[in-house]
């Protein structure tokens, strides 16, 4: 490849990324751009498909569990027959926590080893990166993450939550079984919590809550005096949580020193999972909330299947979480798209999408050929000692996905 | 559109979860508890602060890799808990042990680097920025990647009630090791023979030099204490966090302004400083937003700074130079 190409690339996606901002729309981007043609090779014993996570950088530390996670589903369908009867051979790249890498890598992986479809990404900024890669050279992405929502793609499939599969179901669990009047708005200041933030802020003044403050601090801050001293003083009803990494642990320490409590005023939490309790330290957490898909603790028969073999993979005192379960449901969720299309072929794949099932770890999920998220049941679990998370409320079936919440009449969009 | 599972605190009315704290407080409990979380802030920037104050302000050496001597002193007191198991000594242990931990990588620094180039501070400052990269990536190697959560003794959970306050346990302690810190650095800086050599050195190194004074163990002796001094605030530090490799680095920078406002090597003025600027942040904060404060703090700092070069107060060289 011309050693230019990728930065060639990197020109032409800011500019459809700036372009694709401006309108408001992320979905329409790729459309401008012709097709190229594939190289994927269909005709051997085997087949490519790439894993795309970030195994250096700050990011490592969540993704490598996807990464393995993915390597577990990969293994077993090969040991069951493979894909159309054809052994899947894995190119693993290394985003390095780096959306450009991610952009450089996706192409990489797409036009030199031409693999059938890409499984990864984290961050909303990696996912925005190779976007308009996946768009312009029509392949696949498979993303694991629950994330803000407000976006669909057509080369896209969206296995984590959006909004109305944890955000909204969480708020639901609040109001209608906890009775709650009041709520206090707690956050890291980047993308996603100021998304999730200004949704809650619609569902509350239609729902007759009334939001007594919203606090930001920047991402890895650890200096919580006066946001706490604020929810204290506001005396909300609940809390809701977006803050992501180190900034937990210094949140609920200073929470827990100002004397508040589960009892007194709960703390539903959405980027908390079962890796994460650890470090920020159980004592911290008991008896707290969060809301995703999927818990370690779910008692199916599937689940029990998935953690154990995790377990005698990785170690037994390795936990599953939600992005991890994601993650491996993705790789079957294509291999059914490719059973039920009989090819490979991207449009073929995205022609066959709508429908196709598979019973996860996390219950049966259903693929939404429209919008290329999946149906997902909503979960709010409580934190035990043990540091694992018991399902104490979940939504009576799958949840239909609605990224841009259209259904719901109190959500104008941004 | 939801079926509840299991209801762990179901609410007897089902229209309110618990007790809660009071509602609207009058002006003065506000303006009380934003003194209190700024004083608790300002103390926890001074922690960081002395030890810097010594290599910084007065050894004129720019030590970067200071944040990664908070960062040892943390995993010190990690490690030291995991072997203890005991949460209650553990910090007890930690904090002497991280002191000698911190200490003894700073003699090493200086010995193996900075000696030789006393006189070239932006060389410092390279150098010892990459010997701080360095630290971190040895203590991914080590510790892995994920944050470790330092247990905190039950003795410091909780909160005390100050003026109708509640003042967590945790920020009181930290707060109190902070002046206990100074003080101690005080006492040697005055009393002590080698409070004499350090001053002598400070104010003109060659005259020092003449009278007898071994500067090079001088130097030594100085750089074990402040880096010994970070080593102290990285165990205290995890009462606050989670310990992580970048922990120091999320911290050095503030330390750095707080020395720097204060006036480069005076003691008093670091002291001053760093409460001004956690009263200061926490005021901001209470008035805007987290983000917001944090700048305007910065700006307040850059208008001082050029009203007022050289800090709070100035440093008084007999040097000829």
């Amino acid at each position: 490849m011309n050693p230019r190409t990728p930065r060639l690339i990197g020109g032409m996606l800011s500019a459809v990324v700036l372009s694709s901002a401006l309108a408001g729309c992320g979905a329409k981007a790729g459309e401008t751009s012709e097709a190229a043609e594939s190289c994927v090779k269909t005709d051997g014993d085997s087949i490519k498909v790439g894993f795309l996570n970030s195994l250096s950088g700050t990011m490592a530390i969540s993704e490598t569990t996807v990464f393995k996670s993915l390597s577990m589903a990969a293994e077993e369908i090969n040991a069951d027959g493979g894909v159309l009867g054809k052994q899947l051979e894995i190119v693993s790249e290394d985003g390095q926590s780096e959306p450009t890498v991610f952009a450089e890598k996706a192409t990489k992986l797409i036009d030199q080893d031409c693999v059938a479809a890409v499984f990864g990404g984290w961050t909303s900024s990696s996912r925005k990166a190779m976007l308009p890669v996946f768009e312009g050279k029509n392949s696949l992405l498979f993303y694991p993450v629950q994330y803000e929502g407000l976006e669909a793609s057509r080369n896209i499939f969206y296995t984590g939550a959006t909004t109305n599969q944890q955000i909204i179901p969480g708020l639901d669990y609040l109001k209608d079984e906890k009775g709650i009047k009041s709520i206090f708005l707690v956050g890291s200041d980047y993308v996603f919590p100021r998304t999730a933030n200004a949704i809650i802020q619609a569902y509350a003044a239609e729902h007759g809550i009334e939001v007594l403050g919203e606090e930001y601090q920047p991402l890895g801050s650890t200096n919580f005096g006066t946001v706490v001293d604020k929810v204290k003083k506001a005396g909300a009803d609940a809390v809701f949580n977006t803050l992501n990494g180190d900034s937990n642990v210094a949140f609920f320490k200073e929470y827990k020193g100002k004397g508040l409590t589960a009892e007194s005023m709960p703390v539903v939490s959405v980027s908390i999972a079962e890796e994460e309790v650890p470090g920020v330290g159980v004592d911290n957490l008991v008896g707290q909330y969060t809301a995703w898909n999927y818990y370690q603790t779910i008692e199916t028969p599937t689940n029990e299947a998935f953690v154990s073999a995790f377990k005698e993979a990785n170690g037994a005192k390795s936990v599953t979480s939600d992005p991890m379960e994601a993650a491996y449901t993705s790789l079957y969720l294509w291999k059914g798209m490719v059973e039920k299309a009989e090819s490979f072929a991207t449009d073929d794949v995205i022609d066959a999408a709508e429908g196709v099932t598979f019973d996860a770890p996390e219950g049966s999920v259903t693929v939404n050929g429209e919008n290329h998220h999946i149906a997902k049941t909503a979960l709010i679990g409580e934190i035990r000692p043990d540091g694992l998370i018991e399902t104490v409320w979940s939504s009576d079936e799958p949840i239909e996905p609605d990224p841009f919440l259209e259904t719901y009449p109190w959500w104008e969009g941004e | 559109m939801g079926v509840c599972v299991r209801d762990p605190a179901p609410s007897p009315d089902g229209s309110a979860v618990g007790p809660y704290p009071q509602k609207g407080r009058g002006t003065v409990d506000v303006f009380l508890s934003q003194v209190f979380t700024g004083l608790s802030a300002g103390g926890v920037l001074l922690l960081i602060a002395i030890g810097l104050t010594l290599t910084f302000g007065q050894m004129g050496v720019i030590n970067m890799a200071h944040g990664e001597f908070i960062m040892a002193g943390a995993y010190t007191a990690y490690v030291i808990n995991s072997v203890l198991g005991n949460a209650e000594l553990g910090l007890l242990v930690a904090l002497p042990v991280g002191f000698v931990v911190g200490g003894l990588l700073g003699v090493l620094l200086e010995a193996g680097v900075i000696r030789w180039m006393y006189h070239r501070p932006l060389d410092t400052l390279l150098v010892t920025y990459g010997v701080g990269l360095v630290l971190q990536q040895v203590a991914r190697d080590i510790f892995g990647a994920p944050a470790k959560e330092v247990p905190s003794p039950s003795w410091l959970s909780g909160s005390v009630p100050v003026l109708g306050y509640d003042f967590p346990l945790a920020r009181l302690f930290l707060l109190v090791l902070s002046l206990v810190c100074l003080l101690g650095v005080v006492a040697v800086l005055k009393y002590t023979a080698l409070g004499r050599q350090v001053r002598a050195t400070v104010s003109n190194r060659d005259l020092a030099e003449t009278v007898g004074v071994s500067t090079r163990r001088t130097d030594r002796i100085t750089f074990f204490l402040g880096s010994g001094l970070a080593g102290i605030a990285g165990v205290a530090l995890t009462l606050l966090g989670s310990t992580g490799p970048t922990i120091g680095s999320s911290y050095i920078v503030e330390a750095f302004l707080v020395v720097v406002v204060g006036g480069i090597g005076q003691l008093k003025g670091t002291v001053i400083a760093a409460f001004a600027i956690g009263l200061t942040q926490s005021f901001l904060e209470y008035a805007t937003s987290g983000s917001i404060a944090k700048v305007l703090v910065f700006l307040a700092i850059v208008v001082f700074l050029q009203a007022r070069p050289q800090g709070i107060f100035a440093v008084r060289t007999r040097s000829l130079a």
